[in-house]
């Protein structure tokens, strides 16, 4: 099994596809660190203005604590879109290629090379989160020191800096279980065609579909949204609260697990089932 | 004679469509068999069904002796094969996808099996290459560089000669008749050349919309009928006239200026040879023309009637 995951992996990484969402996150990241280095105190100025009559308001507010949070919250319905330019991929491709009749006629289970694409699907979508964790968290606290984490919610919370890294590990952790989600959605759609444009539209279209219902504010619209993924997706922010309802999080964690569990298994049924005839 | 491949009642159905229709087939080992249909005959769905890339809709497949269905990784480790046309990961260099693919066969394939494969089939100055600058001639070399790969006994080769110039034809011919006389492996050839398959099957099966036409040695399917046979002579007024009243007359199929040609069987030549020769006429030369392509036009033709 650990061959055919180094075998899938080094097929996602001889892609130059594979590269865009890497690349794609570290444009973004420098262009939001660079627009707030540039503009930082009126951005602060400009979100706590309905505060700063009655607070007395005092320390070094745009930190890398606060950048870190700031792209998390403007990346993670994007970054979806480039787990599924890979997860769409995975098994479409070899369809496309011809290349399931050279690895199904080896002596491999279709169990294990559907096991093993997943994993390989989900390491690269865990490491384009952990490139997403180094350059915003890592490369803004470089950037723009430690501090205070000031969080606007229904309610304003501020964070002493140190009370901060256990949030952001346990917040990318929750992230990890949504995008492994969006990757393995994408990957059941590939499982059905032949062609991987499909499957990444396919992927995206659910994901803006989910994302459009569950904003609009309209009481049959709100009734579906404990059914939506994509709900359950944002439940990383519950980390920057206090105290953290942590119940909330395990239902929502399991609510994408079991997501995971049943769009995996589908995969595996429908491909066990398939006829190779590219 | 150990049987290495055996199908029976052998089905596959799409719907209102029956690709493969309850077809017999038995390989032996040593064999380099000939697998010959027209196209859409259902040649390329029962080679993916004994390659388990397609579930039969009925019907059982054994290799080596064992049920494809219970055994198909123990089969596979066994079997190497080309399906219709090579594709490769064409971002990756020859030699990778041999890595790849050596990987997956259950078996060491070291480096160096993978440079001899590659030198075998002519393509090791080229092993670092990205396959996507490929010709298909050298895919095509490079599809059965990985067939060979884990030196398989049953080597099932799906068109391996599509796309190659007389010379690469020649080449694979040379090959299929070294990996079958010299090292013994069993070989199950699809193809559209019929000479070629003439040339070096041992065994063939002909089909038509999935079911078996014929099938034997392709001695015995060849004698089994009359074959063309020109006779060259000095006057062929002459010989024409000489079997006017004979029952030759009904086996003549056309006169030229200097040669007559006949359909007869093996034994017929020599009897209308010495018929000529005690008539006075002048044989210069009998040339029996058998032809894989005619017997296959024939019996395909007879199976649509």
């Amino acid at each position: 099994m650990s061959t055919l995951i180094q075998i899938e992996l080094v097929k996602i990484f001889r892609k130059w596809r594979t590269y865009i969402g890497f690349i794609a996150i570290a444009v973004l990241v420098v262009i939001i660190q660079l627009s707030i280095y540039l503009t930082g105190e009126r951005f602060i100025d400009f979100a706590i203005q309905n505060i700063k009559d009655t607070f007395e308001m005092v320390g070094n507010f745009v930190n890398g604590n606060l950048i870190a949070l700031l792209v998390l919250q403007m990346l993670y319905v994007h970054i979806p879109f480039l787990i599924v330019l890979v997860g769409g991929d995975l098994l479409a491709s070899e369809a496309t290629a011809g290349t399931y009749r050279i690895l199904l006629t080896r002596p491999i289970s279709r169990f294990k090379l559907i096991a093993s694409k997943f994993i390989a699907g989900t390491i690269y979508a865990n490491l384009l989160l952990a490139f997403l964790m180094l350059v915003s968290l890592g490369g803004s606290l470089l950037i723009f020191g430690s501090g205070e984490l000031i969080v606007i919610k229904n309610k304003i919370y501020i964070f002493a800096s140190d009370d901060t890294p256990w949030r952001f590990v346990l917040a990318y952790g929750f992230a990890t279980l949504s995008l492994t989600v969006v990757m393995t959605l994408s990957f059941f759609f590939s499982s059905l065609v032949e062609n991987a444009i499909g499957p990444i539209v396919a992927s995206m279209a659910v994901i803006i579909i989910f994302l459009i219902i569950s904003s609009i504010d309209i009481e049959l619209l709100r009734q579906l949204r404990p059914y939506l993924f994509v709900t359950h997706m944002a439940k990383w922010s519950e980390f920057f609260r206090e105290p953290v309802r942590i119940d909330e999080v395990i239902k929502s964690a399991v609510i994408l697990l079991a997501h995971i569990i049943a769009l995996f298994s589908l995969t595996l049924f429908i491909f066990k089932k398939k006829d190779i005839l590219s | 004679m150990v049987k290495v491949i055996e199908v029976k009642s052998l089905t596959k159905k799409y719907k209102n469509l029956t690709a493969v229709d309850n077809l017999e087939l038995d390989v032996y080992k040593g064999d380099v068999f000939g697998f010959l249909g027209p196209n859409g005959a259902g040649k390329s769905t029962t080679i993916r069904m004994m390659l388990s890339l397609i579930k039969p809709t009925k019907g059982s497949i054994e290799i080596f002796g064992m049920p494809l269905k219970k055994k198909r990784y123990e089969i596979l480790s066994r079997i190497g094969a080309i399906v219709e046309k090579p594709d490769f990961y064409l971002y990756l260099s020859a030699y990778k996808n041999l890595e790849i693919l050596g990987k997956l066969s259950n078996t060491n394939v070291s480096r160096k099996r993978i440079m001899e494969i590659l030198e075998m089939v002519g393509l090791e100055k080229r092993h670092t290459s990205k396959v996507k600058t490929f010709s298909h001639g050298m895919k095509q070399r490079l599809g059965l560089a990985q067939a060979l790969l884990h030196d398989p006994e049953l080597i099932i080769l799906d068109e391996p000669t599509t796309g190659l110039d007389p010379q690469g034809i020649k080449e694979i011919r040379d090959l299929i008749l070294y990996l079958s006389r010299d090292k013994g492996k069993t070989i199950l050839l699809s193809s559209h050349i019929l000479k070629e398959v003439q040339i070096i099957a041992t065994r063939m099966i002909i089909i038509n919309r999935g079911k078996t036409i014929v099938q034997g040695t392709v001695d015995e399917l060849m004698n089994s009928e009359k074959m063309k046979v020109k006779v060259e002579v000095d006057d062929v007024q002459k010989a024409k006239s000489c079997i006017e009243l004979t029952m030759w007359k009904n086996n003549l199929l056309s006169a030229g200026s200097n040669e007559l040609e006949f359909k007869l069987d093996n034994h017929e030549i020599a009897i209308l040879n010495k018929h000529f020769v005690e008539s006075g006429i002048e044989v210069h030369s009998l040339v029996p023309t058998r032809s894989l392509e005619d017997y296959f036009l024939r019996i395909t033709e007879e199976s649509e009637l």
